[in-house]
């Protein structure tokens, strides 16, 4: 593992019966990088990024994240990323400030800096107003951007982000990547599984998965020469249709 | 008009979900309503589908009225719901044969105009729906708005959620059910299925922000656009959103879409100021304003 990588994976394999759901994948991903993980519905993303969360074991292969094996040492793999999903972020009926108190309690942050986190994360994202509001009555944005600062809170060497930006007007879906950028620019690596290709774009590298394999990766300006097309969705339909 | 919509308010309590809408759609077209989440799309199509009363305003749907003559309404028109509302102990087939049933016909009457999809999914007609995966609900959802007939067609974000070849699939079905005579109003909140409708209305918070088909909403963008990028992407942002010239800078992939506010604009001159930001392989290109420019131009 060379000293950059905060990823690490070679050969990585689920079977679920005579089924490869995730077959031989390898690839590696540097500190700092944004990385964008994509594939059909039902190409083995899931799967592939539950081993590499530490929730589901993998049949055969290496994996190392965050500088920990995913078959001995899943639960430091637990406390050494963030994870962020679209469907399930934050608890609606609970405040902003509850959240974020609840969360940092999760990762073992102590009392005081979890005030100062508290802190800083509400000005940043300008909620001092709805600070004490439940985090449901808030628009679809500002839910986005506050779980993904409540992924960060435990400074997490890689962050998980699951479709984040589905729905989201286009205004705050860039402050969103703008958030992202920033996180990425202090040296934490962005994972992003997305099937929207403009999320894609946003991405240093892609990698596309295809019934269980990775088909492809490289940077979105290298993909799309080598596939003759303008943008990501086409080198995305050409790859999945074959 | 297939759709006419005139002057329709709608609020919840403090929310004001639709405020003074209006357009109208022709026979025949495909007509988008774009806009994110929370932008009062599935407001609308509860309206227009006769399941909701409006505060303010009239609406027609193939010339009825959707207050006076909601019965005659729900039975020219087919809804497919943005949240899958199939019955998902029922299998494939008997889910359709229930909506078939309900609407006085067969599956067999109206097979011609649901084939096309149908048998997609016919080799999975004895699964249950709450088993399918999520293109297959999505073309179930579809065969079963479609099996009574109907003139009009309501689909509120049929494509969120699903892959890009599903995608892909199902707009080519959209354009086979349009020469079949059928009109079409589908609401997306992902810009790029925008150029995929005959005329689009951009909508946010309740309002439209300009309705027209989508070549000329890109030809009315005001500014000439500028392709940014540079060795460092977060350093690039910030630097340009601190020129004092700038009149807007959004991330778009990997570049940066910059307009300037002065009308002699030199790309040169933004070249020599973020050379002392410290950035380099600076390239800065003209391009052309998409979907999304608009929209975020108007919704400033």
């Amino acid at each position: 593992m060379k000293n950059n990588n905060v990823i690490h994976i070679e050969g990585l394999t689920k079977m679920f019966g005579d089924f490869a759901a995730v077959n031989a994948i390898t690839f590696e991903v540097e500190k700092g990088e944004i990385f964008g993980f994509l594939g059909a519905n039902g190409a083995g993303k899931t799967t592939a990024m539950k081993m590499l969360i530490g929730i589901s074991k993998p049949t055969s292969g290496d994996a190392k994240v965050a500088g920990f094996d995913v078959f001995t040492n899943a639960e430091d793999i637990k406390k050494n990323i963030g994870y962020m999903s679209q469907k399930f972020a934050l608890y609606d009926d609970l405040t902003v400030k509850e959240n974020i108190t609840f969360f940092g309690g999760i990762y073992g942050l102590s009392r005081q800096r979890i005030k100062e986190k508290s802190a800083v994360l509400i000005e940043e994202l300008r909620l001092e107003d709805v600070a004490n509001k439940l985090v449901g009555s808030l628009p679809l944005g500002w839910k986005q951007k506050l779980s993904f600062s409540v992924s960060l809170l435990h400074d997490p060497k890689i962050v998980f982000l699951d479709e984040p930006t589905g729905g989201v007007d286009p205004i705050t879906r860039r402050q969103f990547w703008e958030m992202i950028y920033k996180a990425a620019n202090q040296g934490t690596t962005v994972f992003v599984t997305t099937h929207y290709m403009d999320e894609a774009e946003y991405c240093d590298r892609v990698s596309i998965m295809v019934n269980g394999k990775i088909e492809a990766l490289d940077t979105p300006k290298k993909l799309k020469e080598q596939f003759k097309v303008d943008n990501m969705n086409d080198v995305f339909l050409k790859l999945a249709r074959g | 008009m297939s759709i006419s919509v005139s002057h329709i308010s709608k609020s919840y309590k403090k929310v004001k979900a639709l405020q003074d809408i209006s357009f109208e759609v022709k026979p025949n077209e495909i007509f988008g309503l774009i806009g994110p989440d929370g932008a009062g799309k599935t407001t609308l199509f509860r309206v227009l589908t006769t399941l909701l009363f409006p505060d303010e305003g009239v609406a027609k749907v193939m010339d009825y009225d959707v207050v006076n003559d909601y019965k005659k309404i729900r039975n020219c028109v087919g809804y497919m719901p943005g949240k899958f509302s199939l019955y998902q102990d029922l299998t494939v087939e008997e889910n359709l044969t229930f909506f078939a049933t309900i609407f006085g016909t067969t599956i067999e009457e109206n097979y011609d105009l649901i084939k096309d999809i149908y048998v997609q999914i016919a080799p999975f007609k004895d699964r249950r729906a709450g088993k399918l995966s999520g293109g297959m609900k999505q073309k179930l959802a579809l065969c079963c708005a479609l099996i009574h007939k109907p003139q009009v067609l309501f689909l509120d974000e049929p494509t969120t959620g699903v892959d890009p070849v599903s995608r892909k699939e199902f707009w080519e079905m959209l354009k086979r059910l349009q020469q079949k005579d059928i009109t079409i109003l589908v609401s997306t909140p992902y810009m790029d299925e925008a150029a995929l409708c005959d005329r689009i209305a951009l909508i946010q918070d309740g309002k439209i922000l300009e309705i027209d088909t989508p070549e000329a909403i890109v030809k009315h963008y005001p500014k000439q656009i500028y392709n940014v990028r540079a060795n460092n992407m977060y350093k690039l942002i910030n630097s340009l959103k601190d020129y004092e010239y700038n009149h807007s800078v959004y991330p778009f992939g990997e570049f940066v879409h910059y307009t300037d506010s002065r009308t002699n604009f030199n790309p040169k001159d933004l070249i020599r100021y973020l050379e002392t930001k410290n950035l380099s392989n600076i390239h800065i290109d003209k391009t052309v304003a998409t979907i999304e420019d608009t929209f975020m131009e108007l919704a400033k």
